[in-house]
């Protein structure tokens, strides 16, 4: 027998008739599925704008612009601030040099020495250009309550985490927060990326 | 005085040995609220901590590095207010100098005081070699106060600094030359109202102002203040004495120290070198820049030793230079034992109160470099200084205590000081400070006396620029001043008329010009002695000072005093103009001394023949600071 493949149907079998009906089912649901799905996700944008205090959402037709406009938004981090401190840390504490070192060879005592040149340097750094504070006052390893509320970025709930507000639980860590940070101005040709320059004594 | 206010601002500067500092105090807001205290801020001075690295601080390290040209980019030197500059001041000049001394000016206000060089002449760094650009001890002085200039006119751009009402201090101890010299540095920059102020008085007034009206109750008529400041490069003394007038209690700057250098600097390098002989005999022999980096860590260790804790040893790690950290780095301690010898025993020792230090005095000939006291011993200087100025309140006393006046007569061998205050980074350390206050309070017992009692003072580092600022302040007539007026009488030398006598120096008399205790604004009748001026050429008189004979007028000729009475100063000059005159011809001159508003000592030749009547007589400035010596 002798099939052309490329020949057009010249009749509408039952094959045929049932395929077109399903594509076209399959085309009305996908018209009225996003609908369904992009006002589902409008109630959680909304519900996340009152915590960021970003401008509210209308749920009016333009709601589809506005939500396909807003990706989520993440923060590229500055890397000028975070070489600065890495040349801060390296100047006061050696601490570049120090994390290089493979340590296996060196005894103990030899490793105390220099450790005490990281910390008290990275000490120095931190309280210069740092305030820091505990997130909570209460000694560790005491209770502790959280009202409802509290908020989740200063204190991180672990273990058996059920029930509701108000939490009873145990204080683990105390916490640290940066109250102030007054790091030095870096001038406009400044290259950051030499975090420790080469030095030849003459 | 007026209570009008002519500046917004009163400022006050401390241009100290090893950091400068600015504190402000706006007048305008204690003015129109008297209720509550004066507020004095403290300027955070932003300079460069790195290349291009610039970061705030309260205290300006009075440093100067001068850069290589192929040393640093241009690019990097960058200060808020400029975009590039030959001249590095501040932390980077520390930082960077620690590394190339060469480059590196430090204590220019102990080359200001120092008579024996011409202080205008570019000679530092010191020693350093030709192709360092020199700078001189008074330009180092004008940059860093046009360092403090910038950066307070950019923080205030509407109230620039030459506006305001500016107070520098200076140590009580400064000649008139060195006062003359700071107020040149000063006048570089403009300023429309400057007062120079002792060091130890601002102290006084910082710690009036941290009592504020109930100062009145700590001290009592007759009371006898000794402030001891201590600060990185220099120890500085005073007494001031509490008298009555009309039924208020007054301040009296009754007597000022010598110029000790001897500080905190000193304390540092002391524990550097018992650190470095210690390593020594542990067979470790040390590179320069490894003492270097034990100086430092010495100032670390030594702040947390001196505090009264139970830390009994502090290691001190000094790191290689390399990149490799292990096994380079160099391990030792400092112990509180060894803080205590070298520190307490060695600068603090207890010693009598006739034991002076061995003033060892140094021949012309003794290399240029600065005078550092040859004994470190604080409490043989305090001794030394209580016992030369016995005398120094009886005259302000007396009027006011006169029943006191028998028990005042007895044979007395030091003034006995009834209250303290101290002043300086170094007296910070609780257990300096007590001894310190330990060894006077011996001395008083033995001479029967009760103990001094301490005044307390605020902030030590930061307590002579407030108290410049609130001084600028109430200057105008708010509150309490310290009487002062000059701490010496001044005397010019004469050779005395007798016959030669081979290999003998004429003996020499000394004729006062400028009594003690002159007040600013005022002059002193001219003496009736004459001098010839020869005109076109530069004349030099020997210069003297005294800080104990109190009651020699102006014109009063010394053809005799003690050892020790009359200090030589650097030599003044004057040189006559040419115009009008013929050079080679003689003037016959009086001199004649005045204290400026400001507060430094002008001394001037007036032309004894005035012929013409209508015209005031001419005058010469007789310089103070001899350049080209």
């Amino acid at each position: 027998m002798n099939i052309d493949l490329s020949s057009m149907p010249t009749s509408i079998d039952i094959i045929h008739l049932i395929l077109a009906s399903l594509t076209l089912i399959l085309f009305i649901l996908l018209i009225k599925k996003p609908k369904q799905a992009l006002s589902n996700s409008t109630e959680t944008a909304t519900s996340a704008s009152n915590m960021d205090k970003a401008p509210v959402i209308e749920k009016t037709p333009t709601v589809e612009r506005v939500v396909v406009k807003q990706p989520p938004q993440l923060k590229e981090a500055s890397p000028d601030a975070a070489l600065q401190l890495l040349t801060l840390l390296q100047q006061d504490a050696r601490f570049i040099d120090f994390v290089k070192e493979d340590l296996s060879t060196y005894s103990d005592a030899d490793i105390g020495a220099a450790a005490r040149v990281v910390h008290e340097g990275s000490k120095k750094t931190l309280d210069t250009y740092f305030t820091l504070e505990a997130v909570r006052n209460e000694e560790e390893e005491t209770r502790v309550s959280l009202p409802e509320g509290f908020n989740a970025s200063e204190v991180r709930l672990t273990g058996n985490v059920v029930g509701e507000a108000p939490f009873n639980g145990t204080l683990i860590h105390k916490g640290w927060k940066v109250s102030q940070t007054k790091l030095p101005k870096i001038a406009e040709g400044h290259d950051t990326s030499i975090v420790a320059p080469a030095e030849v004594e003459l | 005085m007026s209570d009008e206010i002519n500046a917004r601002y009163s400022i006050g500067i401390d241009l100290g040995t090893t950091h400068c500092v600015l504190s402000y105090l706006d007048q305008i807001k204690a003015t129109e609220d008297t209720n509550t205290e004066v507020e004095v801020s403290v300027l955070s001075i932003p300079q460069l901590t790195q290349p291009g690295v610039v970061d705030e601080n309260k205290q300006l390290p009075s440093l100067i590095y001068r850069a290589h040209e192929s040393e640093l980019n241009p690019s990097e030197l960058t200060l808020p207010w400029r975009t590039e500059s030959e001249v590095l001041t501040g932390t980077i000049a520390r930082q960077l100098g620690s590394k190339t001394p060469i480059r590196l000016v430090s204590s220019a206000k102990s080359w200001l005081c120092h008579g024996g060089i011409d202080r205008h002449e570019a000679f530092l760094p010191m020693g350093s070699p030709e192709e360092v650009t020199k700078i001189s001890p008074l330009n180092a002085t004008v940059e860093y106060l046009s360092h403090l200039r910038q950066a307070w006119d950019h923080k205030f751009p509407d109230d620039v600094l030459s506006e305001q009402e500016v107070t520098i201090t200076i140590p009580a101890s400064f000649d008139p030359a060195a006062r003359e010299l700071t107020a040149e540095a000063a006048s570089q920059l403009n300023l429309k109202h400057l007062t120079l102020l002792e060091e130890p008085q601002a102290a006084v007034y910082n710690w009036i102002k941290a009592c504020g009206d109930n100062w009145r109750e700590q001290v009592s008529l007759g009371d006898i203040i000794l402030v001891v400041d201590i600060g990185g490069g220099t120890c500085d003394l005073s007494l001031i004495a509490v008298s009555e007038d009309e039924g208020n209690l007054t301040l009296n700057r009754v007597a000022v120290g010598d110029h000790i250098l001897l500080g905190g600097d000193n304390m540092d390098l002391a524990l550097a070198y018992r650190v470095k002989a210690k390593l020594a005999a542990e067979g470790k022999d040390l590179q320069p820049w490894q003492v270097q980096a034990i100086v430092q860590a010495c100032r670390d260790a030594k702040e947390q030793l001196l505090l009264e804790n139970d830390i009994d040893e502090v290691a001190i790690a000094i790191p290689s230079r390399g990149s490799k950290l292990l096994g380079g780095t160099l391990r030792t301690s400092l112990t509180r034992e060894e803080v205590n010898e070298t520190l307490v025993e060695g600068f603090f020792p207890h010693v009598k109160i006739d034991e002076h230090p061995i003033a060892a005095r140094r021949s012309a000939l003794s290399q240029k470099g600065l005078p550092y006291a040859q004994d470190p011993a604080i409490s043989r200087h305090l001794a030394a200084f209580l016992s030369k100025q016995v005398d120094a309140a009886n005259d302000t006393l007396n009027n006011a205590t006169l029943d006191n006046t028998t028990t005042r007569y007895e044979a007395e061998s030091f003034i006995k000081p009834s209250a303290i205050l101290f002043n300086g980074g170094v007296l910070k350390s609780p257990i300096l400070a007590e001894r310190m206050l330990s060894i006077i309070n011996h001395w008083l017992e033995n001479a029967n006396t009760n103990k001094a009692r301490l005044l307390s003072d605020s902030d030590l580092d930061l307590g002579v620029a407030i108290g410049a600022s609130y001084f600028g302040h109430i200057k105008q007539g708010k509150g309490v001043r310290i009487r002062g007026g000059l701490a010496s009488t001044y005397y010019v030398g004469i050779e005395s008329a007798m016959p030669a006598i081979p290999g003998m120096e004429p003996p020499i008399e000394a004729l006062c010009i400028a009594p003690f205790g002159m007040e600013e604004g005022s002059e002193a009748k001219a003496s009736e002695t004459e001098f010839g001026l020869v005109v076109g050429e530069p004349v030099h008189f020997r210069f003297f000072g005294s800080n104990t004979r109190r009651h020699d007028e102006a014109g009063i000729q010394l053809d005799h005093w003690q050892d020790g009475e009359l200090d030589e100063l650097p030599e003044l000059q004057v040189t006559l103009p040419t115009e009008g005159r013929r050079a080679g011809e003689v003037v016959a001159v009086h001199l004649v001394a005045k204290v400026s508003e400001i507060g430094t000592l002008k001394l001037e030749a007036i032309a004894a023949n005035n012929t013409d009547k209508s015209k005031d007589a001419e005058r010469w400035q007789i310089e103070l600071d001899v350049r080209d010596s």
